[in-house]
């Protein structure tokens, strides 16, 4: 399968990469490659299979729904790019 | 005694119990040793202070008495494991100046036990490559070296097995997704272990794939490997698919004895224009083991061909997830941006300025196979494709057998920028034979057991059943006796 410019583009936007225009058509191509590599998928009969969920047959465990964790203000926003008043801050979002 | 650093987990281990050497002296000798192993480009984040005082603390222990047998070992750690207050950045300039208020639980498992850490270790960006060329700190570099060219140690945990190799440190953390630890150990000619998917807790791991990432140790011989991984596994309450079952004692297995043992030699691994030495080298692993006394058998494993290509929809799928948490808000990097920018500008430049190439291109890759009206036609059908390949092996292992002997990789170590103008399929193809392993969540071990006719190493792969690494180990062992590979790499650095 191919793909084109505008699907480049629109997968470069649902990724939120910016990708300049110029780049667009190496981008295309490359994708072209993947997904051709990928397409021999379609040559193998998946007839009544699951696609698979857990490689291991585990159930997952469960706990008591309490709260067991928090409290760590400071530590959570150490890393933040833009701290204030004990928030993550950002552009403005809504006008 | 001499050349500390040359030193295996076992042989420092019974040396600093009966005091004739300590903790204190290895880990300088090898901090020495990393001191002038720049060329490597191994450790990208040294952490002498910590290492000093851990090992000071390991002596204590040992002094004591009854200290676990990692006490005073000193590691390198991987990129991708966040170390408490220590950078942390998988490789990518998106992490850069992250310090975690965490330690992951590998690590933290690994101090308890006494190990000592000695910094951080280069790897491909999120573990995403097969030579170490995708790193944001450059690439790391093979000790082993045969002419003017400088080798690649595979990839991703690169910088793991470089360092090992070289003798900077004692052993080392690894992560494999594809093949991340047993590519790089067959390049290099150390051990490299992958354990069952959910042997090893993933949590504090930077995520790549979480159905396929597991972390285990890059050691020198199959021994270490024994040693380290008993500290690194066990049940982790915060990773919900680690598994709740006892840990062995995987050193006591370690008998050499596989009498009997049923080896599998899968036919579609014999791929069309695998290099003779290649081929030669897996007809000698296969008589070594039957020497040995284990029963040799033709299997086949019918879906080996589509592994990788399912493997390139459901890694990169994972990760377009995964990494969706890098957006500039509560850790890393952050673009600066332009009057009048909002925040879809902010996600959007801070990931094309903080992402390398491949971090990318897989990312958006994975979004295109999950997109609506894609999803069922890729994302879906790679995931059946999965469970038929994880059939194979469970047929096999039905059939009796308890290991299966493969080729690590389809060649020994390339050079660093051979591969920049190759279509990237031609690097996927490094994984040929590593990825079915983390597609069926397998235990898999990479052992050196010859070199080319260069003189550069290579290894083989054996494949063990679910949660059994303990009999896994105990083959790899009889294979490293009978192959007896002991070269190590000429000091160039």
């Amino acid at each position: 399968m191919s793909i084109d410019t505008e699907t480049a583009r629109r997968v470069a936007k649902l990724a939120r990469i910016k990708v300049e225009d110029d780049a667009l058509p190496a981008l295309a191509a490359e994708f072209s490659a993947i997904l051709g590599f990928i397409e021999q998928l379609n040559e193998v009969d998946v007839e009544g299979v699951e696609p698979m969920t857990s490689v291991t047959p585990q159930r997952l465990k469960r706990r008591e729904d309490v709260v067991t964790d928090g409290d760590q203000q400071e530590a959570v926003l150490k890393n933040a790019p833009d701290a204030r008043e004990g928030f993550f801050a950002v552009p403005k979002v809504v006008e | 005694m001499t050349d500390l650093t040359k030193l295996t987990i076992a042989q420092a281990r019974d040396a600093m119990r009966k005091g004739d050497t300590s903790s204190a002296e290895v880990t300088a000798a090898c901090l020495t040793a990393i001191e002038d192993a720049g060329a490597l480009n191994a450790f990208v984040h040294k952490t002498p202070e910590i290492a000093t005082k851990q090992a000071a603390a390991a002596d204590a222990r040992i002094k004591a008495g009854d200290a676990p047998a990692m006490c005073g070992i000193p590691l390198g750690i991987k990129d991708l494991f966040c170390t408490k207050g220590v950078p942390s950045q998988a490789a990518s300039g998106i992490l850069e100046g992250f310090k975690p208020e965490y330690e992951s639980t590998v690590t933290s498992q690994l101090f308890d036990a006494g190990a000592v850490m000695l910094g951080k270790l280069n790897m491909d960006e999120f573990a995403m490559g097969s030579s170490n060329e995708t790193s944001v700190y450059g690439d790391a570099v093979n000790p082993w070296k045969v002419d003017d060219r400088k080798l690649t140690p595979g990839g991703s945990s690169g910088g793991s097995a470089s360092a090992v190799a070289a003798d900077l440190c004692l052993a080392a953390t690894g992560t494999d997704t594809g093949g991340s630890i047993r590519q790089p150990a067959a390049f290099t000619g150390i051990t490299g272990l992958k354990p069952t998917y959910g042997r090893v807790s993933r949590w504090g791991v930077v995520a790549f794939a979480s159905s396929l990432d597991q972390a285990g140790p890059m050691t020198k011989d199959v021994r270490d490997a024994a040693i380290m991984l008993q500290s690194m596994c066990g049940h982790d309450p915060k990773d919900s698919t680690s598994a709740d079952l006892a840990v062995p004692d995987f050193e006591a297995a370690l008998t050499g004895d596989i009498k009997g043992k049923v080896i599998g030699i899968p036919k579609e691994y014999r791929m069309d224009a695998m290099p003779a030495e290649i081929a030669k080298l897996w007809e000698d692993g296969t008589a070594m083991l039957k020497d040995a006394g284990a029963v040799i058998k033709d299997i086949s494993l019918p879906h080996t061909k589509y592994a990788l290509p399912a493997y390139y929809v459901i890694a990169p799928a994972e990760a377009s997830s995964n990494l969706a948490r890098y957006d500039g808000v509560r850790f890393g990097h952050r673009a600066k941006l332009d009057a009048g920018d909002g925040i879809t500008e902010m996600y959007e430049k801070t990931r094309a300025e903080g992402f390398g190439h491949e971090v990318q291109r897989r990312v958006m890759v994975g979004t295109y196979v999950l997109s609506a009206g894609f999803y069922d036609a890729y994302y879906n059908r790679a995931r059946r494709v999965r469970a038929l390949i994880k059939r194979d092996f469970d047929n096999v292992f039905a059939d009796g057998v308890d290991a299966i002997l493969t080729p690590a990789t389809p060649s020994a170590a390339f050079g660093l920028g051979e591969m920049t103008d190759a279509d990237p399929i031609q690097m996927y193809l490094n994984d040929v034979f590593t990825v079915t392993v983390n597609l069926a969540g397998l235990p898999g071990i990479a052992v050196p057991t010859g070199t080319d006719a260069s003189g550069l190493p290579l290894g083989l792969q054996l494949i063990g059943r679910p949660w059994e690494e303990a009999d896994l180990l105990n083959v790899a062992y009889s294979l490293e006796q009978s192959a007896g590979f002991v070269a190590k790499p000429n000091k160039w650095w």
